[in-house]
């Protein structure tokens, strides 16, 4: 104490001495202003909400430390690499960027403010200052399929995909796969609707794919409107980003969400204690808590509950990993053999179905 | 009771004034609302209205923002005057970096001169060519061009996000929905050091020029202005109904293209799934808020301009929502078209009529 109360009297000294208003012992009460960029708005129900609850989150944990600013519905025209700029000019140090559509504008700004730590998601491009993270939806999108695999009478899954894009194709491919190992007859429909965000071409993608016979239908779009379909038809749903059971409670068995808070914590506590590097590729699962299954429906037989958490448990534990080989494509050429894993580079640019994928994939 | 009465003569001051006045309102009602949300209005129209333009690279923004929404603007505006109801200038915008960028990747990493101007004339001649769609269905199936321009938006955006889903796509870009970027020769330069402006902006005030001399100075223009006055004192001046439709399509076409590949060969580089926000619809606005008038144009699109970048500072400011934006800019046209109605009515107080009186109602011609 009497160490402390000497250094600061001292240091306060010298400062006084030298004539300068004592920077150095202002960095403590100065927050590190972290900032979130969104596509969408905060109230979307889905993706941008889930970010913005964790940015909430990580003002709590954090306190005093830091300060967040955010700016949502930043479009992936020209017009994000102003926000991004801007941010970096207003003194925020971290920022967090939340589409993967920004990845270009973020690696020219990035260049041009080498001291202000940018993270991306989903991208694929890492700087000096640039690290991109990662959900890794396939082990969500595996056990929605373990769910829908045992819970189908028509051994048809529907799928609502919005972009064909490597992320996306991860998740109908370990659906397919996650129900394919608990039910061989299974098959798969995909729509592709070509929105991340349009409740009206969801409820009708939802509305043909169950005509068509899908009783389990999932999606990789941010509304609740197949969700809702399901509701109304008496079939079953799978929600995603978000738990959306409020919009049909008997109709949605689980989902795929994400919990970001974990994450942005971790990655801020590293900026501030001067750990943080660029260049990395971070993938966070269940096991991480980034990855986390919506409530299951208490309709859900315990049968069917217990196969899938064993699966969770083996996913978490690493024993299981959702592609693992054999994986064929739907044409049946061998894509992953037997006993081996995909590979980065396959992972990372997937264009194909798995088997029991119907139709081709759009160009 | 009140009723509103057509004016013998509408203030010809009062039409100029009126985007002032609008301004002015918008301007107090936001001042309220910052006040209702408990945040300092003072502040807040600082960073909606200053903040964004205090630097050079603001102003550069500023500027790289005004420029689609002139250009489509510019175009609207001359259609507007001839009630030609185009409001898809997005898709011709969307068709024009669509053809640009087709130029700008069959050139690849070629250093040719050729081709910028190439891109930029295939932009013009792409933009031109989508309105040409909605141009014949009119003149040759009299089909409405409002719901024909309005569909042929969706179907470019979706000829766009085919392209660079498949054959466009970059061979190196791990099978995400972009195309290569382009090389130098094909980028358009930079006019401001240190800014993204492009020559894009000296296009669009020029072309503001043109159009002004077009509408004020020649007889196709003059056609066109009467076509919107008065259908009827055209058809019997014999002015051609058909070859309005078309000047004014096509030139809208023609200012909504270039707008579309100057986007593509400026800040974005490369064609990808989105390439406007929305400029081709906000330019209905800009048209409307320039009176029609292409040097009115200009002023509206860099308001428009700035109530983008102010919604943003504002956010990034004050943690204002996003929904600011639109807002103010829905703000700015209800008092538009409130003066407006004002310019050519009046409100009048008409007593009411009351059944078993004798005396004959007041006639508005009597009390004017």
């Amino acid at each position: 104490m009497q160490r402390r109360t000497f250094l600061k009297v001292w240091s306060m000294s010298i400062a006084v001495g030298l004539g300068v208003a004592a920077p150095a012992a202002a960095p403590a009460a100065e927050p590190l202003k972290v900032a979130f960029v969104y596509l969408g708005p905060r109230s979307d129900g889905g993706w941008t909400q889930q970010h913005d609850l964790a940015r909430l989150a990580l003002e709590k944990a954090m306190g005093s430390a830091i300060k967040t600013t955010f700016v949502e519905n930043v479009p992936e025209t020209a017009d994000s690499e102003r926000v991004f700029r801007q941010l970096a000019a207003d003194g925020n140090k971290l920022i967090f960027a939340t589409s993967f559509g920004y990845m270009e504008p973020l690696q020219k700004v990035a260049k041009l403010f080498p001291d202000v730590k940018f993270e991306h998601v989903n991208g694929f491009k890492t700087a000096a200052n640039i690290t991109v993270y990662e959900p890794r939806f396939e082990e969500g999108f595996y056990l929605i399929g373990t769910i829908a695999g045992l819970m189908t009478k028509t051994n048809t899954l529907g799928f609502i995909g919005s972009f064909p894009i490597p992320s996306v194709m991860r998740n109908i491919n370990a659906m397919a796969l996650g129900a394919q190992a608990v039910n061989p007859k299974i098959k798969v429909k995909p729509i592709w609707v070509n929105t991340w965000y349009d409740p009206g071409k969801e409820r009708q993608a939802a509305d043909t794919l169950i005509a068509q016979g899908a009783d389990n239908v999932a999606q990789n779009t941010d509304s609740p409107a197949s969700i809702q379909a399901a509701q109304e038809k008496g079939t079953y749903a799978f929600s995603i980003d978000a738990d959306m059971s409020s919009f049909g409670k008997k109709a949605q068995l689980s989902g795929s969400t994400e919990d970001w808070s974990g994450y942005y914590i971790d990655e801020t506590k590293k900026v501030l204690d001067g750990t943080w590097t660029g260049n990395r590729r971070i993938r966070w699962g269940l096991k991480e808590g980034l990855v986390v299954m919506a409530p299951l429906n208490p309709d859900i037989p315990p049968e069917v509950v217990k196969v899938f958490e064993e699966k969770k448990a083996a996913i978490i534990a690493g024993t299981l990993n959702p592609f693992a080989g054999p994986i064929k494509d739907n044409t049946g050429k061998e894509m992953v053999p037997a006993g081996g894993k995909m590979s980065e580079a396959t992972f990372s640019s997937l264009n194909w179905y798995v088997e029991g994928v119907e139709g081709t994939v759009p160009k | 009771m009140l009723k509103l009465e057509r004016r013998a003569t509408p203030s010809s001051i009062m039409s100029v004034a009126s985007p002032l006045l609008a301004a002015v309102g918008m301007l107090i009602t936001g001042f309220v609302l910052f006040k209702v949300l408990g945040k300092d209005p003072v502040e807040a129209f600082y960073l909606f209205f200053v903040k964004p333009v205090s630097t050079t690279y603001g102003i550069g923004e500023l500027l790289l923002k005004t420029t689609p929404l002139l250009l489509c603007g510019l175009g609207l505006a001359l259609g507007f005057r001839a009630n030609v109801w185009n409001i898809g200038a997005e898709g011709q915008l969307t068709m024009g970096a669509i053809a640009g960028g087709g130029v700008a990747l069959w050139f690849g990493d070629s250093e040719s001169a050729f081709a910028l101007p190439l891109m930029l004339l295939a932009g013009v001649l792409g933009g031109m060519a989508w309105a040409a769609i909605p141009a014949f269905l009119r003149t040759r199936f009299n089909t409405n061009e409002i719901l024909v321009t309005l569909m042929l938006v969706y179907i470019s955006q979706l000829v766009l996000s085919w392209l660079v889903h498949g054959p466009w796509r970059d061979p190196q870009g791990l099978n995400y929905p972009q195309s290569q970027g382009f090389g130098d020769a094909e980028t358009m330069s930079i006019l401001i050091s240190g800014t993204r402006v492009t020559w894009g902006i000296v296009y669009a005030l020029g072309l503001a020029l043109v159009a002004w001399i077009f509408s004020q100075k020649t007889f196709a223009g003059f056609r066109m202005q009467v076509a919107g006055l008065a259908p009827a004192a055209a058809a019997y001046a014999g002015f051609s109904e058909k070859r309005n439709i078309w000047i004014a399509l096509m030139i809208c076409g023609a200012t909504a293209g270039l707008a579309g590949v100057c986007e593509v060969a400026g800040p974005i580089g490369r064609l990808q799934q989105q390439i406007s926000p929305g400029y081709g619809f906000a330019a209905i606005i800009v048209a409307w808020i320039g009176r029609l008038h292409p040097i009115g144009v200009v002023f509206g699109a860099l308001l428009m301009s700035l109530l983008y970048l102010g919604g943003e500072a504002a956010q990034m400011g004050m943690g204002l929502p996003s929904a600011i934006t639109g807002l103010f800019q829905g703000l700015l046209l209800f008092y538009l078209l409130a003066a407006d109605l004002f310019i050519t009515f009046r409100l009048k107080r008409v007593a009411p009529v009351e059944v078993n009186t004798l005396k004959p109602p007041v006639r508005a011609e009597t009390a004017a």
